[in-house]
């Protein structure tokens, strides 16, 4: 789009609209003095206040005034452009001006709610009010230009939010490519024994999805990868994703176990990570029986033949669809996609940052994640709950907000390990018919049949102690604690400080962001929280979105969450996922560089300059040349262009220079 | 320069700021959302990154009367664009030299890097700002700029300052 | 028909605008055939009082060259103003400010410091300085006084058109000379010369790559400067870029990269942080430390980019804050 192509619309006659916003501007801001002050400005024709203007009699006050001919620009003094730029631009549209003579001051987030005194709030406002008038009269029409939109969507993340998003796309005629890091797709879902509060088995309700995902044929699922590089914007995104190699061959491998059983490793020798270290794995193994895809994986750090060089792969040999392959290589694929879905999950707090509950120095001190092992009948102990040294515990203590709730370590409460607490208590209690103590600060149980889960419990005698844990040590002081766990803690309802002797202590980790979140979210052009969770566009009214259109939130990744919370995000992100493709095009917005061709003098600062290559040099007119397509609009450019050739589309040097004087030169 | 609608009041200092769309906008925003209160002598001028902005831009405010400039970035490595902070941050500090060297105090121009997230952060730079500047006094330079014909326009003032 | 009257002044100048017009050789003769000079101190004797008796706007056309800086040269320039039809700023003194405009990184109290006690050749133990008047047993002597800062025409006079360059270029002398002589001088406040940047002719331009990451600025004498690359590309801050064309890239064909006296196109504000900002962009790093250091490198940006510009410019004279005013 070139300076030529966008047109004035004959001498600006500007409309204020000064918006009361309720009592959130009117509160503090004087708006029948903004209303008198705007009317003293340049080429200000029409000036009023009203309670909503974003409401449709508001934005109705605006469009009869262009219909009257009153105006030909609007300027709307409320709250943010970005809550209601988009709002105001269509009613312009519909007044019958292009939407784009229209400009914003925002005089709520960014003045009435941040400021106590009135009259600085008012000149505040003033001074805003005047640098959007002074620069609306420099406005050009401009045009949206639509670009198609591929309707493929990318995954990323097979936990159960990656799942059934994909699952919810794939029904519905979309192509899919679920891409999951772990060789195995279900997440920390797959770890679980029971779900809260209806303890339903886990893998019962998950393996199904797992399987579907496997056999449906619009979903592409790469396990054992990773994106590594994004390009290109919404509707038109290019992705790179990494293929790790497994040394087995995906597509021959039936997961028959026979080259594990072969293995010339006769006993498991290595820490098996998904029993979470709890017992051992070969280095030719299954991550668990129902893993999907279910196909072997050798992991060359403890192979003896990547190590040495020197074994008789007895492996190879077993298989009888000669799956193994010793010199398979990393692979890259490079897709077109035009959504994607982060579903990457979260991480548990590391027990050892709490040095006083013993993890790690203790044996019998477990995290909630190596219980939720213990009990699983697939687990390393068959689903008995059992001390290290194989007896069953006659008292287990459960303590709540490890990691959370603390200054110290996390200040937000992770949510789920209330419940998660509760259930393990029942568990416990069932298998062991041990004494079972939950100590906790408050009991969150939120959810539907959440509280009379907690009923439940506390009719099934469990202890509760309303205390947070002050230190776990084996220090005994009387015969009786003599070989046990001692729980310090202060019992708040009572009033008295406790010491309760346990053989089993379960530490209620925390949810965190992934380790790698800030790594990954520079991958997807988003950005995290202050605590690390990815960032969604609104908390209340956008929480899938981000601030990148395309690329959508599901799940823990974007803050802890339970499993329905979970399941819901990743419907609603594959709906917007969903939205987007069935409308077919994207518009993009006009705020791209352009050249003034005859004022370039080639040159060529500019064209090194842009992260999209958008600008080329065009060697016969020796002058540069911007590709609107690809121009993303930030400017960078511009503020290089030693001529000033180079102009921004809604910030131009002009716009911005009226605008500053405007908001100095008044108040 | 003291608000011409009420010369009672004792000057206030008036800080121009390019706040940058994805993060500091955002963040400040975010600030209001929350409630949190901060001097409001900083009047915000929104472009999409902060390598939009042309040190023209920062000059241009501090003759039209501003007594200081702030500018507000992404973080490094943050960028939605990738990479318009490092630009502006080659091109601030080169310009902050040539400040020095005119004798503007250096607080008078500051950059600032503020994440979408941090509100808080919007809310201390904004209060910060203003008490230094408050403390250093109103900038006054002369002549304004109405009063100084930019190259090629003409129209100069009979009698001016000398 | 009487020839058309026209002046030539010159303010705080170094007498190179007026060798411009000498270098038009012979086609000053043509000039000279087709208009009647009735004031140009330094070639002929008119005085003062000769251009204060003429009518208003009598000259047809007046340039005036040299930075405005003392009292007597403002009130030359309104002088002028008000005899000459059309006002013309001859060269980059009277249009931005030029070489005199570098004293407004100074004061007046310190450049008469400097010139009157402390430069090494002058020996002035009882400091005295020169006086704005003086009395003696004949009378009063009297001095212009010196201003505090430096000018540009425009920020004295109304102007109605530019001749940039310092000086001039001969090229463009003649241009101008054509267009006033058959009445044909474009919109009022035009910069007469054309409005796109050096690059676009330099005889280098192919060799300016399309990416420069500058990792190493230089200086001219640091380095063999080579004869057929692109300066900007081998380290030097040429400003072509930046600068308006119409000189006949004489500096680069001499060697040296462009110091900017053409001034800036049309679209610019600022000469010198438009420079800046274009030269800090092609820094080739994004490591704050390795930025500074880099940028280091440029000895004195003030000078290097407001060589010509600093009066004209939104900076326009250092900042000296409280009762002053900066003035």
């Amino acid at each position: 789009m070139s300076a030529s192509d966008s047109k004035q619309n004959g001498a600006p006659k500007i409309g204020v609209y000064v918006c009361h916003c309720g009592i959130n501007i009117a509160g503090k801001i004087d708006v029948a003095g903004a209303v008198e002050f705007a009317k003293t400005l340049p080429n200000v024709t029409v000036a009023r206040e009203y309670k909503f203007i974003c409401s449709d009699p508001g934005q109705e006050l605006i469009q009869q005034d262009i219909r009257d001919g009153k105006i030909n620009r609007v300027v709307v003094a409320s709250c943010s452009p970005l809550m209601h730029e988009n709002t105001f631009r269509k009613a312009t549209k519909a007044g019958g001006e292009n939407p784009y003579f229209f400009q914003m001051a925002n005089i709520r987030e960014h003045v009435s709610w941040v400021t106590t005194d009135k009259a600085m709030a008012t000149i505040k406002a003033k001074a805003l009010i005047a640098g959007a008038v002074h620069r609306v009269a420099h406005h050009k029409s401009l045009e949206r230009t639509r670009v198609p939109v591929n309707p493929d969507v990318l995954v990323v993340g097979g936990g159960i939010a990656g799942i059934h998003a994909a699952l919810t796309l794939a029904d519905s005629g979309k192509k899919v490519y679920l891409v999951e890091r772990e060789p195995t797709i279900g997440g920390h879902m797959a770890q679980f024994d029971k779900t809260f509060p209806t303890l339903d088995c886990a893998a019962c309700i998950l393996t199904p999805k797992m399987s579907a995902v496997r056999s449906h044929p619009n979903i592409i699922l790469w396990s054992y990868s990773e994106v590594s590089q994004v390009e290109g914007y919404v509707g038109n995104f290019k992705v790179k994703v990494r293929r790790k190699p497994r040394y087995v061959d995906e597509t021959l491998c039936v997961g028959c176990y026979e080259c594990i059983d072969k293995c010339i490793f006769k006993k498991p020798k290595f820490s098996d990570e998904f029993n979470q270290g709890l017992n051992l794995r070969k280095p030719v193994y299954i991550p668990f029986p129902q893993a999907t895809p279910l196909v072997a994986l050798i992991d060359p750090e403890t192979c003896a033949e990547f190590r040495g060089g020197k074994c008789k792969k007895t492996c190879a040999e077993a298989c009888e669809r000669n799956a193994i392959d010793f010199n398979q290589k990393e692979e890259i694929k490079e897709i077109e996609v035009g959504a994607i879905i982060l579903a990457t999950g979260y991480k548990t707090f590391d027990a050892k940052r709490i040095p006083r509950y013993g993890y790690g120095k203790y044996p019998n001190v477990y995290t909630a994640m190596e219980m939720e092992r213990l009990v699983n009948a697939s687990g390393p102990t068959g689903g008995e709950v059992l001390l290290r040294d194989g007896k069953k515990p006659k008292s287990v203590a459960v303590v709540h907000c490890v990691g959370s709730r603390d200054e110290n370590t996390n200040r937000y409460c992770s949510r789920v390990c209330c419940m998660a607490s509760l259930k393990l208590a029942h568990l416990i209690h069932e298998r062991t018919e041990a004494e079972v103590y939950n100590f906790y600060i408050d009991m969150r149980a939120a959810g539907k049949g959440y509280e009379e889960f907690y009923d439940r419990l506390l009719a099934e005698g469990v202890h509760f102690i309303r205390g947070r844990v002050a230190e776990i040590s084996d220090w005994a002081t009387t015969p009786e604690e003599e070989g046990k766990l001692i729980i310090r803690a202060e019992d708040t309802l009572i009033g008295v400080v406790r010491r309760i002797p346990v053989d089993m202590v379960v530490l209620a980790t925390g949810l965190e962001a992934q380790a790698d979140a800030e790594d990954v979210r520079r991958v997807f052009n988003i950005s995290c929280g202050a605590e690390g969770w990815f960032l969604e566009r609104h908390p209340k009214l956008a929480p899938v979105s981000t601030f990148t259109d395309g690329v959508s939130l599901a799940g823990a990744c974007q803050g802890p969450k339970d499993i329905p919370d979970t399941v819901a995000q990743a419907g609603a992100a594959a709906a917007e996922a969903l939205a987007l493709i069935d409308k077919g095009f994207v518009e993009l917005e006009p705020n791209t560089a352009y050249i003034q061709d005859e004022f370039c003098s080639g040159c060529k600062t500019c064209i090194g300059l842009c992260p999209y290559s958008a600008i080329s040099f065009v060697a016969d007119k020796n002058i540069a040349s911007v590709n609107g397509a690809l121009c993303k609009g930030c400017g960078t450019c511009v503020a290089a262009c030693p001529s000033g050739a180079l102009q921004q589309n809604l910030f131009t040097d002009e716009q911005i220079y009226d605008e500053i004087k405007g908001v100095i030169s008044y108040v | 320069m003291s608000d011409k609608l009420n010369t009672n009041k004792p000057w206030e200092p008036r800080i121009i700021a390019f706040f940058c769309n994805w993060c500091t906008y955002t963040a400040a925003d975010l600030a209001g959302t929350a409630r949190m209160v901060y001097a409001p002598n900083a009047r915000v001028i929104r472009i999409m990154c902060s390598g939009r902005l042309d040190p023209q831009f920062i000059l241009t405010a501090l003759r039209e009367g501003a007594d200081g400039v702030l500018i507000g970035g992404c973080h490094p490595g943050d960028c939605h664009y990738q990479e318009g902070n490092y630009k502006a941050l080659r091109r601030f500090t080169l310009l902050k030299r040539l400040l020095n060297e005119m004798g503007i105090e250096p607080e008078r121009v500051r950059m600032e890097w503020i994440a979408a997230s941090e509100g808080d952060r919007v809310q201390k730079v904004m209060n910060e700002m203003t008490e230094h500047i408050r403390k250093l006094g109103p900038l006054h330079l002369e002549p304004k700029a109405a009063a100084m014909a930019a190259h090629g326009a003409g129209a100069a003032r009979q009698g001016a300052p000398v | 028909m009487s020839k058309p009257k026209v002046g030539f002044y010159w303010c705080a100048a170094c007498g190179g605008c007026e060798e411009a017009i000498v270098d038009l050789n012979e086609d000053i003769l043509k000039v000279v055939d087709a208009v009647d000079i009735v004031f140009w101190p330094v070639a002929l004797d008119f005085k003062k009082e000769d251009v204060e008796k003429m009518q208003d706007k009598e000259m047809a056309v007046c340039f005036v060259n040299g930075a405005v800086r003392s009292s007597e040269q403002g009130e030359m320039a309104k002088l002028l103003r008000k005899k000459a039809g059309v006002l013309i700023a001859f060269g980059s003194c009277s249009h931005m400010g030029g070489i005199p405009g570098l004293a407004n990184f100074t004061t007046k109290e310190a450049i008469l410091e400097n010139s009157y006690s402390q430069t090494p050749s002058t020996v002035n133990p009882e400091k005295t300085l020169p006086q704005e008047s003086f009395k003696v047993k004949e009378g009063t002597l009297t001095l212009p006084s010196l201003w505090k800062t430096v000018k540009t025409l425009d920020q004295v006079v109304d102007v109605d058109y530019y001749l940039p360059g310092c000086p001039p270029p001969v090229d463009l002398i003649n241009k101008a000379l054509g267009a006033i002589l058959e009445g044909k001088l474009p919109a009022k406040g035009t910069v007469l010369a054309p409005d796109k940047a050096l690059c676009q002719d330099c005889p280098r331009k192919e060799s300016k790559p399309e990416k420069l990451a500058i990792k190493e600025f230089k200086r001219p004498h640091e380095i063999l400067i080579e004869t057929d690359k692109c300066l900007l590309a081998q380290g030097l801050l040429c400003l072509g870029a930046v600068t308006r064309s119409g000189c006949g890239s004489v500096c680069i064909n001499g060697n040296m990269p462009c110091t900017g006296c053409l001034g800036p196109t049309s679209h610019v504000i600022d000469y010198g942080a438009k420079a800046l900002s274009s030269i800090a962009s092609l820094v080739g790093s994004n490591d704050e430390a390795e930025i500074a250091a880099i940028l280091d490198k440029i000895a004195d940006p003030g000078g290097t980019f407001f060589r010509y510009s600093l009066p004209a410019s939104l900076l326009h004279r250092t900042y000296q804050p409280a009762k002053e005013g900066g003035k």
